[in-house]
């Protein structure tokens, strides 16, 4: 039973290693499903006997020895506590639906691509069951190595660019976060990367308060740097616009909140004397730079899928703002507009992706009334903008107002100008929705659809769609079923 | 001396503790015996012979690993000290070698070149390699070092009939004279001022480790001494390609054949780390000065390792620049070693992480290149992931843990050195580490770009021939072994550092 995490973990390494074998594609194709079901199916199972009850203590906990114990106290420590659980089962079932879009896709050199997207599926389980920070850290980087070379191989316009840049800013994000977390295992004193050795060493008052401030800065920059905070956020754009679909739905929908959950999980709890110098700055950025600057440069998109990348970097504004506040409700709607922004960004760069192969381009303006031609493509995109800006119903419309109400008390006006974002992301939604889907059809898109016409969304495209829509559907319906292990965790952890 | 000390002397030889070493010497007599005897078209065997006589010497050390009874203990003297880091260093000689037999097997097939020697300098070599590390007195380490050096002479001008390989023996020659004399120097200045018999402290064994030792703590801040020590060091500095004196390395680099490449690449380098870690305790009294000198060669080393890899498109000049930033971390290492002896295993894990690696991009490269073997240019790789995956797929592998990139096991190796350099508190070289390790990726990930990515060609011109496609030599079964081990070792022990890390960090 505790192998289980262990278990999610390996099974999609052992299929990303079996498609190495010879085989015939529709095998093979079987092999990788298995391989992205196998983590979903424990991740829900888990979910499913997760008992919220405990504070933050960590349920599911087994460790492994892999040589490094006696020297530096680094052991293969896995385990979920309330906050994990949640990115755990995000992980999963995103990852599935990856999976499954990308097992009907017609990638070229599709079993090589299917094997990428597994080891980067494996890491991914692992970086939200690990309790060991050092493995924490390995896991995304064994999740970010298949993403570069997705973007570079099966990647769209200015791939080669776009993956060397992408290459360089996350290793830098990724060094200096590695630099952090080396100094709080060395400066602590506690000799131990053992997430909850460190809060107990740390609890004791073991780090000074101005070394707290510079370890957290250092985090801070390079979570900041993973998760697309202003001004480091060029690669995101850029790189979701050339990532293939799977590989972007993954990265944006579960890679990328390594950074804002490495910063719940690890940094604030540690080094809550380190936090107060940095939020000042942190809420400027949130709200000047994410929300609203680059709010507006996503409302001058005219490339869709630009447009969701640059969305997503905004919408980490609010995460960072709820971040700023470190409050316990601000930190509670963080997580839940996580798992939210999650299901939501994937859902929306699997439909982008939909959406080009009937209408072979990016560009909005090139496109008009693809409704009448594909009305349930047309559904799945209206709900999942509507997710994205935040309707009550949705998953999305939790977190955030979560957010809001924390962040209202640490600063009204920065929570006001964040609020006024809402309405930008209506504005450029509701614009894409309108430009793709209704209006007169365009001539370009007339051209194309008189070569071959669009035909609406297939099985193999309707059932990774279906399983985020649902997601998003249950979150926003019944929020408690993941709010309860959060709060439960949050409230533990950040108790006063 | 009398008799009686003569006669004890000679019984503390103890010739069974190098029996490794006189293995291989004792091999390679065999194999020029071989080419005499054995008719010329039997002479294919020999490298075979040559392979599986060090396998053989690697298994019989692996039994006696640990149960050999000269661990911890002097023999010939005190020219030798038999320690477990010894012992390690031994393995890790061999390993070397034998892979670079198996790759001299695969580049000398396409050379008209006498075959038999290029093994039986490897075999000598690698003995005196062996004893290098094991030396415990300045003479020894000096004899030790010039046949390393001497066998090197010979086998970086090996391909005699390509002009750029000749450069480079003659560019190793001088400068690697010039290097010795700094070195002898050095110990001449130690061996001066610590017999001095007038002196505090003096020793009636100034050449051995020990009695610099005991001058030097009775004296630490004699002017001579410190000379002494800065040449010494400079005289390693060359070996490892340490700034300022790595002028050599792009040039020799590229003039030798791939297999002599890689040998100084790992084993070279290896060899001059073991020295300086051995010199460290003796040097100790001087910590300051040490601590200085490497500190600034070790920046240094990082920077201009890193910025001068990034314009290259020679690979081989590629790897001996990144190379030279390798040295520059391990530097970092033997630094926070003077504090911290856990130091010391990390530099060894990464010197085993940086085999692995080196060994399988060397080993692509061997394949990779024609008859010109020190023209290969990244350009050679365009689409190489489609028309040799086995060979792309390594070559991805070690380079990425070149580069040090988790799960692989250049990354635990980087890893450990910098967490011992965090812990001996060295946070500006730690700084120019990491921005080291960023410039990296781009150079690294250039080169899997080259091999992966499709890339752009110019259509051909009317009339103009598809150019001629360089033939990548098929991989044979013991190279395609040796590929695959060294990559699947780069991947487990990136996952799984098991014994290995718990054994050399336990100090």
């Amino acid at each position: 039973m505790p192998d289980l995490l262990l278990l999610s973990i390996l099974a999609p390494l052992a299929a990303a290693l079996l498609l190495l074998v010879p085989a015939p594609l529709a095998a093979r194709k079987f092999i990788a499903g298995v391989g992205f079901a196998i983590p979903a199916l424990i991740a829900l199972y888990l979910w499913s006997q997760f008992n919220p009850t405990g504070g933050a203590s960590y349920h599911f906990v087994s460790r492994y020895d892999t040589g490094l114990k006696d020297a530096l106290g680094i052991t293969l420590y896995l385990g979920l506590n309330g906050i994990a659980l949640p990115l755990f089962v995000l992980a999963g079932v995103v990852g599935l639906a990856a999976g499954l879009y990308a097992i009907q896709s017609k990638a070229e050199r599709l079993p090589l691509y299917l094997g990428l997207l597994l080891v980067m599926q494996a890491g991914l389980m692992g970086v939200f069951a690990s309790m060991d920070v050092f493995f924490f850290y390995f896991f995304h980087e064994l999740a970010l190595i298949p993403t570069f070379i997705m973007v570079g191989v099966w990647g769209g316009r200015d791939r080669g660019y776009a993956a060397m840049k992408l290459t360089i800013y996350l290793t830098l994000g990724a060094m200096l976060s590695l630099i952090g977390l080396i100094a709080i295992y060395q400066q602590s004193g506690a000799e131990t990367f053992d997430l909850l050795a460190l809060r107990q060493e740390l609890a004791h008052g073991s780090l000074a308060a101005g070394e707290q401030k510079t370890i957290f800065g250092l985090l801070l920059v390079g979570f900041g740097i993973l998760v697309s905070l202003f001004p480091f956020h060029t690669w995101a754009p850029l790189g979701y616009g050339a990532a293939p679909s799977s590989a972007a739905m993954l990265h944006a929908g579960v890679l990328k909140k390594f950074g804002l959950y490495g910063l719940i999980q690890i940094a604030l709890p540690l080094l809550p004397e380190g936090v107060g110098h940095w939020v000042g700055w942190l809420a400027l950025l949130a709200v000047g730079g994410n929300v609203l600057y680059i709010g507006f440069v996503t409302i001058a998109q005219r490339d869709l899928k630009q447009m969701i990348g640059y969305s997503s970097v905004m919408h980490m504004g609010y995460a960072f703002l709820g971040i700023a506040a470190y409050n316990t409700i601000g930190l509670g709607g963080v997580v839940l507009m996580m798992v939210a922004h999650g299901l939501s960004v994937a859902l929306l760069f699997l439909l982008s992706t939909s959406i080009y192969h009937r209408t072979q381009t990016f560009d909005m303006d090139d496109m008009g009334g693809l409704a009448q031609k594909a009305p349930v493509l047309a559904a799945f995109f209206v709900t999942a903008t509507m997710a994205s800006i935040g309707l009550p119903g949705l998953a999305n419309f939790w977190g955030e107002l979560a957010i809001f109400v924390g962040a209202w008390k640490f600063s009204a006006v920065y929570t006001t100008l964040a609020v006024s974002g809402v309405i930008i992301s209506a504005v450029y939604g509701l614009r894409s929705v309108a430009r793709i889907f209704f209006g007169p059809v365009t001539p370009a898109f007339a051209k194309v659809s008189a070569e071959k016409a669009p035909a609406d969304l297939a099985w193999g495209e309707k059932m990774p769609a279906l399983l985020l829509l649902v997601a998003l559907l249950a979150i926003g319906f019944w929020p408690k079923s993941l709010s309860t292990p959060v709060d439960t965790a949050i409230t533990a952890t950040f108790r006063k | 001396m009398t008799i009686d000390q003569l006669q004890a002397a000679a019984a503390n030889n103890l010739w069974a503790a190098i029996t490794p070493e006189i293995a291989l010497g004792v091999l390679a007599l065999l194999l020029l015996g071989l080419e005499m005897l054995l008719p010329k078209a039997r002479h294919a065997i020999i490298p075979a012979c040559a392979i599986a006589g060090q396998l053989g010497i690697l298994a019989a050390l692996a039994l006696n690993f640990t149960a050999t009874p000269y661990l911890d203990r002097d023999t010939f003297n005190g020219l030798l000290h038999h320690s477990r880091d010894g012992q390690y260093l031994r393995a890790f000689f061999l390993v070397s070698s034998i892979l670079v037999s198996i790759l001299g097997v695969v580049a000398l097939a396409r050379q008209k070149m006498p075959r038999v020697e290029f093994f039986h300098i490897v075999l000598v070599v690698t003995a005196a390699m062996m004893l290098l590390a094991q030396s415990a007195n300045f003479v020894l380490l000096f004899v030790a070092l010039e046949t390393i050096t001497v066998g090197f002479y010979i086998l970086v001008s090996y391909t005699r009939a390509n002009p750029l390989s000749l450069e480079a023996g003659l560019k190793y020659l001088v400068l690697g004279a010039l290097s010795s004399a700094i070195l002898l120097f050095g110990i001449v200045l130690l061996y001066g001022v610590s017999g001095n018999p007038n002196a505090l402290g003096s020793t009636d064994a100034p050449m051995s480790y020990a009695g610099v030792h005991q001058f030097l703590k009775a004296n630490p801040d004699n002017f001579l001494a410190s000379v002494g020590i800065v040449f010494v060091l400079a005289g390693i500095a060359f070996k490892i390609g340490a700034v300022p004196f790595q002028i050599w390395i792009p040039d020799v680099y590229q003039g030798a054949p791939t297999p002599v490449t890689a040998f100084l690449a790992v084993a070279s380098k290896a060899a001059g780390f073991a020295v300086l870690i051995g010199l460290l305790p003796v040097f100790q009294p001087y910590a300051g000065l040490v601590t200085t000198v490497l500190s600034i060669m070790a920046g240094a080393t990082i920077l201009f390792g890193n910025l001068a890899a990034l314009t290259q498109h020679n690979v081989k000049r590629l790897l001996g620049l990144s190379g030279v930033s390798h040295a520059g971390y391990l530097l970092m290492g033997v630094v926070a070693a003077q504090t911290l002896p856990q130091a010391v295993g990390a530099i060894y894990f990464y010197l085993f992480a940086y085999l692995l690696a080196s060994f399988a991009v060397f080993a692509v490269m061997t394949h990779v290149a024609g008859v010109n073997d020190a023209e290969q240019d990244l350009d050679h790789y365009a689409d190489f992931a489609k028309k040799r995956p086995y060979l792309a797929g390594v070559l991805a592998i070690g380079l990425g843990s070149l580069a040090g990139i988790p799960p692989l096991a250049g990354f635990m190796g980087k890893l450990l050195v910098f967490i011992a350099a965090f812990k001996a508190g060295l946070y500006p070289l730690l700084a120019i580490a990491i921005v080291g390790v960023v410039l990296s990726i781009y150079y690294y990930f250039g080169w899997i770009k080259a091999a992966y990515f499709s890339s752009w060609r110019p259509p051909l011109a009317p009339g103009e021939a598809e150019p001629a496609e360089a033939a990548v030599t098929p991989v044979g079964l013991s190279a395609g072994i040796a590929l695959g081990a060294l990559a699947v070792g780069s991947v487990v022990l990136g996952f799984f550092q098991g014994p290995i890390a718990t054994w050399l960090l336990s100090r």
